[in-house]
């Protein structure tokens, strides 16, 4: 296929229409809305479900109906009507039936603005519902990313019976690059074995997230817990940049991470020794990959675009090995690669926290520039 | 070893229940819903093609009884979920079972809507005036000055709000084909409540939009009454606050003959 000039939101629905989407429930929310509008005449046309639904609460629920009957069904939103679908992603999560989600994240907390932002890491990756439950996480970069992940974010939810979500901040929502599309995919009756779509020439199924008895509910967990291992051993994705002789190694997803990239262009262009690690999937996070980084690099600085959520997970990895540093911006804020470059030098010039957490001198720093 | 069959059997498990004894209190009319919406399965032979979802509430363990496929909805979202799995499978019969804490508090929005987009749902709606499953607390249902454990001197009404009338609200929503009320409280009641559910079947079955039926059910345990005085309690304090009738009935719904 040729490129295009595609917008982000577009491109994503067109992306999940391509990889056999038959359903598609959502309600409107800035910076996400034209994923809406666009499945919302995508969709009929081509005689394929399309709700706008009474609220995010409906929205991921009629998510979790037509995944329980079988089919391939997403739903998007932004940060508040995110924190809405947490119930239902937890039921998801629960049944293990497979979902796809996308949540293109803008500044909070609470009502926030709409400017672009990387706040719901946590949420995504660590938290959001109530219970133990693991969910695929994938950060795309580029529209062309977040294409291809869309098309293999319901592989893996089919793969692993499991929640996959995309997070973008708004800028790759809303950003317009040339980039290729998919081949149309027929859509498939994958006829699941648990599916209930109705017994005919079959015993009949259940689907629920009930374990009224304990030890069946920790049968359950483990058995999730199982399946993500299996995840984390075969799905861990990301991109590396300079990392081969890198002293000083900057690790930063999504929009943070190609902000960066230039950073380190510049950097190196003026014989800085430093790379950049992007990760992809955020969950699976790749642990490893840092691991061995520790062995080598002298010191790790993570960006962000919220007060350092990733930052922790890159700590764990480096266990304390090398100093961790932090630059971020927040609250709807893209960092320019300047920014980033500066902190690349002072980091050079050996110019650390003297704290474990450098967060406390970044803020103060942040503060006195203001 | 087989079973000897009576050859005068008046009274049987209908083909649309499983084995599984339920789990209701003596005397709850749950039972009784049960079981007119497991003989109108098998009267329209639709076993096969039917989907329930079970609400959050007593009646959470219906997948249990009833030997179709199965979903169980957070709660008070069962029609968004039959909203999910009707538009996926339109060829397929989706019904809910919710309570009047699940429907008419927390699930408010999700049946409004379903109602209102005209999904072609059957919705079986219990309201025994109180929240069962979690003891007795006041529902949107609960009669002005009945005591609940959560309205301890009575629903005061200055306070704590009037009861709401599910059927008559929702009959004015267009997308709606079919929506009544009916009774649990004795045998005439009950036979009238079957034909009311055998309708809203139908109206599904025929794609004439969204069906309900609000069936006035009994909770003797949390009431503090026993199962005849329930029955008695029905008659004489639900009926004049939830009058029975026809709602809405459109016309192609009225042709049906069953
Ligand atoms: C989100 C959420 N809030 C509260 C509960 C606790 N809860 C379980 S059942 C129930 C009330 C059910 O009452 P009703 O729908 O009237 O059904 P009944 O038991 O009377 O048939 C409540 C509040 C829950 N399970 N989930
Ligand atoms: S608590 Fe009430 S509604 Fe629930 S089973 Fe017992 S009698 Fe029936
Ligand atoms: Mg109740």
């Amino acid at each position: 296929m040729p490129k295009e000039l595609w917008k982000g939101n577009e491109a994503i629905a067109e992306a999940a229409v391509r990889a056999g989407l038959q359903a598609y429930f959502g309600y409107p929310i800035t910076p996400q809305t034209e994923i809406l509008e666009y499945l919302s005449r995508r969709m009929p046309e081509l005689v394929r479900a399309f709700v706008q639904a009474e609220s995010e609460l409906g929205a991921i629920n009629m998510v979790y109906g037509a995944a329980c009957a079988g089919a391939r069904v997403m739903s998007s939103s932004s940060s508040p009507g995110m924190s809405l679908m947490m119930e239902g992603i937890s039921y998801i999560a629960g049944t293990e039936v497979p979902a796809v989600l996308v949540n293109v994240m803008r500044g909070g907390p609470g009502l926030g603005n709409i400017a672009p932002s990387q706040s719901d890491y946590n949420q995504a990756v660590h938290g959001g519902g109530h219970g133990d439950y693991p969910r695929i996480v994938l950060a795309p970069a580029t529209v062309q990313e977040a294409i291809d992940l869309m098309g293999l974010s319901f592989d893996l939810a089919e793969k692993y019976r499991m929640i996959c979500m995309l997070i973008l901040d708004g800028n790759v929502g809303q950003i317009m690059e040339p980039a290729e599309m998919p081949e149309m995919q027929p859509v498939a009756n994958r006829n699941f074995d648990w599916a209930t779509n109705g017994a005919v020439d079959r015993p009949r199924r259940i689907l629920s997230s009930i374990y009224i008895n304990p030890p069946d509910e920790e049968a359950t967990n483990f058995r999730l817990a199982k399946r993500w291992l299996e995840v984390q051993a075969n799905e861990v994705r990301y991109r590396e940049y300079f990392l081969d002789d890198a002293e000083f190694v900057i690790v930063g997803f999504g929009t943070a991470g190609r902000v960066a990239l230039s950073a380190v262009r510049a950097a190196r262009a003026q014989g800085i020794r430093v790379g950049l690690l992007r990760p992809i999937t955020v969950s699976p996070f790749p642990f490893q990959v840092i691991d061995e980084l520790a062995v080598r690099a002298r010191v790790f600085l993570v960006a962000e675009m919220n007060m350092g959520q990733m930052y922790n997970d890159v700590r764990i990895a480096v266990r304390g090995r090398v100093p961790v540093e932090f630059y971020g911006r927040t609250g709807g804020i893209v960092p320019f690669p300047d920014e980033i470059l500066a902190e690349i030098h002072r980091i050079a010039a050996g110019r650390l926290a003297a704290e474990a957490d450098p967060r406390g001198a970044w803020l103060a720093r942040m503060e006195a520039a203001r | 070893m087989t079973t000897p069959v009576p050859n005068n059997v008046v009274y049987d498990r209908p083909e649309g229940f499983t084995e599984t004894p339920t789990h209701y209190c003596p005397g709850c009319t749950h039972g009784v819903a049960h079981r007119l919406v497991a003989e109108t399965l098998e009267e329209m032979n639709l076993i096969p093609r039917t989907i329930g979802v079970a609400p959050v509430g007593c009646a959470v363990f219906a997948y249990n009884y009833f030997d179709t496929d199965f979903v169980e909805a957070p709660h008070g979202r069962a029609p968004a979920m039959a909203t999910g799995m009707k538009r996926v499978l339109p060829e397929r019969i989706v019904f809910t079972y919710q309570g009047d804490g699940d429907l008419a508090s927390i699930g408010m929005g999700e049946i409004v809507h379903a109602a209102a987009r005209g999904e072609n749902i059957t919705v079986i709606f219990i309201n025994n005036a109180n929240y069962g499953m979690t003891g007795g607390q006041m529902a949107p249902t609960t009669l002005p000055g009945m005591k609940t454990t959560s309205s301890p001197n009575g629903r005061d009404v200055e306070t704590q709000g009037y009861p709401i009338r599910v059927a008559e609200m929702l009959a004015t929503l267009d997308g709606v084909g079919y929506c009544v009320r009916r009774s649990l409280h004795d045998p005439k009641n009950i036979r009238l409540a079957k034909k009311a559910v055998r309708l809203a079947f139908e109206t599904q079955v025929r794609g004439l939009g969204f069906s309900l039926v609000e069936l006035l059910s009994t909770c003797p345990t949390n009431w503090g009454i026993t199962p005849v005085q329930s029955l008695k309690f029905v008659e004489e304090h639900m009926l004049p606050a939830y009058p029975l009738g026809d709602y809405k009935v459109t016309p192609s719904v009225a042709t049906i003959k069953i």
